[in-house]
């Protein structure tokens, strides 16, 4: 089985977000980056499949700079991945261009069938949960997001996906598929030690988007007018003991915010 | 005159409010308006969108769709949107909108913003901005396809007009494609909760760890939120000890949510958390200690004992309510 996963490059959680001088970006120096962490369930989930399926392998594709997306490639090659492929790409990454790029990039590397694709279920920079969905489309596959549990026999997959109002579905999806993991699928491996050595000499193959035949226009979509959320007036905090506190916040809230 | 097709979803008889708000601001900019509904009852969906401003409504009736299957919907919804000639089209930020409009806008040669939270129609033109970074920083989105622009905008972030019962819509009916699908949904496990998704509450009742545990976040906060008819929101800490399931989370790993109203109880308010809620109009923090971070985020901040407050909270708020 080929078994893809397709990660991103992203700030840190605890990063504080700046903007350059011109408002049209954020401050890319002032940011700790690391794999996003929805696709770090994504590349466990592939991990798992490849020991379950014997002759399996598992390549890492991610589209972002190389100056530093290799980094995250090699994290999940020191997980346990096979090879990883670079697709030498912008700072700004609109979700139209990534999975075109992915799409074109596994097309290349081969046929799709008997192929299991991961992503994370979103990239938790741009907040698009957009990519996978494009993907299959691109790939003329099935797809499922925010998928909790899955298991797959390789003609056919069944994966649990949350929906609204903490409810489940359990759907099936026939032949090769993407899936999006959400954080409930698995518990993510930390690399280890031999596992960072080893990494270090596995394949990771570099191109540019320009080899896909993919240009800026493919991104569609773009940003300007960066802001930073407005400063909220100060606090008012309500004194006293609990029933008055209480009385006081519902009343606040009744009269004076007028939201009850 | 701009044409914009608006994507209405429903539940109970009822077109969700989301949409209300989208039929709303595409009528009041004076642009030709469509709607689209999808599903089991859509026919009689279709009127209740023409109060609102719908004067074409393209309607699949079939029991066969009565259950969301992106493959599908994804057919029939490019579809309309070719059918439709629109050049902008409006959806709620649904966890089904966000599932299927990506796959839609490939197919249709466009671009998709979700989770928007301003949106301004005047003539043809459309302004949109979306929060990034899960809210630490808002930016403008520029279109630049061909295709029609995509907007799935989150709820609660626009007025509803009054229905004006006197409109009607002329119906276009849509059949259900011939198509040999890959998606399967073999089974729908409900949830315990009726209520609102997280990302579409108007008011939040949230807890984290100074709750103690599962049972007591449960006994404190569900009187509270179903005296509020609000949704229950989860901190991570809470989630990863398992009180909670993830799609309880708020925060950037988690939900990015915009209620009228959050009210956070035990939670010390660390970035990732607070960079889920900046979409709130009014915050409430209830902490026992008064250097928590999350109290300079709120609007209104309580020093105390959760246990002690909450109760009296659900107290007052069912004097009123």
């Amino acid at each position: 089985m080929n078994i893809y996963v397709c990660i991103k490059q992203v700030p840190d959680t605890e990063s504080k977000i700046k903007l350059n001088s011109d408002a049209s970006f954020i401050d890319t120096a002032a940011v700790k980056w690391v794999m996003n962490p929805y696709d770090e369930n994504a590349v466990e989930e592939a991990i798992k499949l490849k020991t379950s399926q014997e002759g399996s392998k598992v390549t890492i594709i991610s589209v972002g700079p190389k100056k530093r997306t290799t980094e995250a490639l090699r994290t999940a090659l020191a997980m346990g991945a096979d090879d990883a492929i670079l697709v030498d790409g912008p700072d700004y990454l609109a979700p139209n261009l990534t999975a075109k790029a992915l799409a074109k990039t596994i097309e290349q590397e081969g046929k799709t069938d008997n192929t299991q694709i991961f992503t994370g279920k979103l990239a938790i920079d741009f907040n698009n949960s957009s990519v996978s969905q494009m993907l299959a489309e691109h790939l003329n596959l099935p797809h499922a997001t925010v998928v909790s549990k899955f298991e797959t026999t390789g003609a056919e997959t069944t994966v649990q996906r949350e929906v609204e109002g903490g409810s489940f579905e359990v759907i099936q999806l026939k032949g090769s598929n993407v899936v999006a993991a959400n954080k409930g699928l698995n518990t993510p491996r930390y690399a280890s030690l031999p596992g960072i050595m080893k990494a270090k000499k596995k394949p990771l193959k570099e191109i540019n988007l320009s080899d896909l035949g993919i240009s800026e226009e493919d991104g569609a979509l773009s940003y300007s007018a960066f802001q930073l959320p407005a400063e909220k007036p100060p606090v008012q905090m309500i004194d006293g003991e609990a029933p008055a506190q209480a009385k006081e916040l519902v009343s606040l809230l009744r009269n004076s915010a007028k939201v009850i | 005159m701009s044409k914009i097709l608006v994507f209405c979803e429903f539940n109970n008889g009822l077109i969700k409010k989301g949409a209300l708000e989208l039929l709303s601001i595409a009528k009041n900019s004076g642009a030709e308006v469509m709607s689209a509904i999808i599903g089991k009852g859509a026919q009689d969906m279709a009127q209740q969108s023409a109060h609102y401003g719908a004067a074409k409504s393209f309607v699949l009736e079939s029991d066969d769709f009565s259950n969301y299957n992106s493959e599908s919907y994804t057919h029939v919804m490019a579809d309309i949107i070719q059918q439709s000639g629109a050049e902008i089209v409006l959806a709620s930020s649904s966890m089904l909108a966000k599932d299927l409009f990506p796959r839609v806008a490939v197919k249709t040669n466009s671009a998709v913003a979700n989770d928007c939270h301003e949106l301004e129609i005047s003539g043809g033109n459309v302004t949109v901005r979306r929060a990034l970074y899960a809210g630490k920083c808002t930016a403008q989105v520029d279109f630049k396809t061909s295709g029609p622009k995509i907007i799935l905008m989150r709820a609660n972030q626009l007025p509803v007009n009054d229905a004006d019962t006197a409109l009607s819509s002329e119906v276009v009916v849509i059949t259900a494609p011939q198509i040999d699908l890959k998606t399967l949904i073999k089974e729908i496990v409900k949830g315990t909760s009726e209520k609102l998704d997280l990302t579409e509450a108007n008011i939040i009742v949230s807890g984290g760890r100074g709750l103690k545990d599962k049972d007591s976040y449960y006994s404190l906060l569900e009187p509270l939120a179903d005296t509020l008819g609000a949704t229950l929101g989860a901190s991570r800490a809470i989630v990863d000890s398992g009180w909670c399931t993830h799609g309880m989370q708020v925060g950037q790993t988690g939900k990015t949510v915009a209620p009228t109203l959050y009210i956070a109880c035990g939670i010390s308010g660390a970035i990732q958390h607070i960079a889920g809620l900046t979409g709130s109009k009014v915050i409430v923090a209830i902490n026992k200690d008064p250097d928590a971070p999350i109290f300079k985020k709120s609007t209104y901040g309580i020093v105390g004992d959760v246990f002690d407050v909450v109760p009296k909270l659900t107290e007052e708020f069912k004097n009123i309510l």
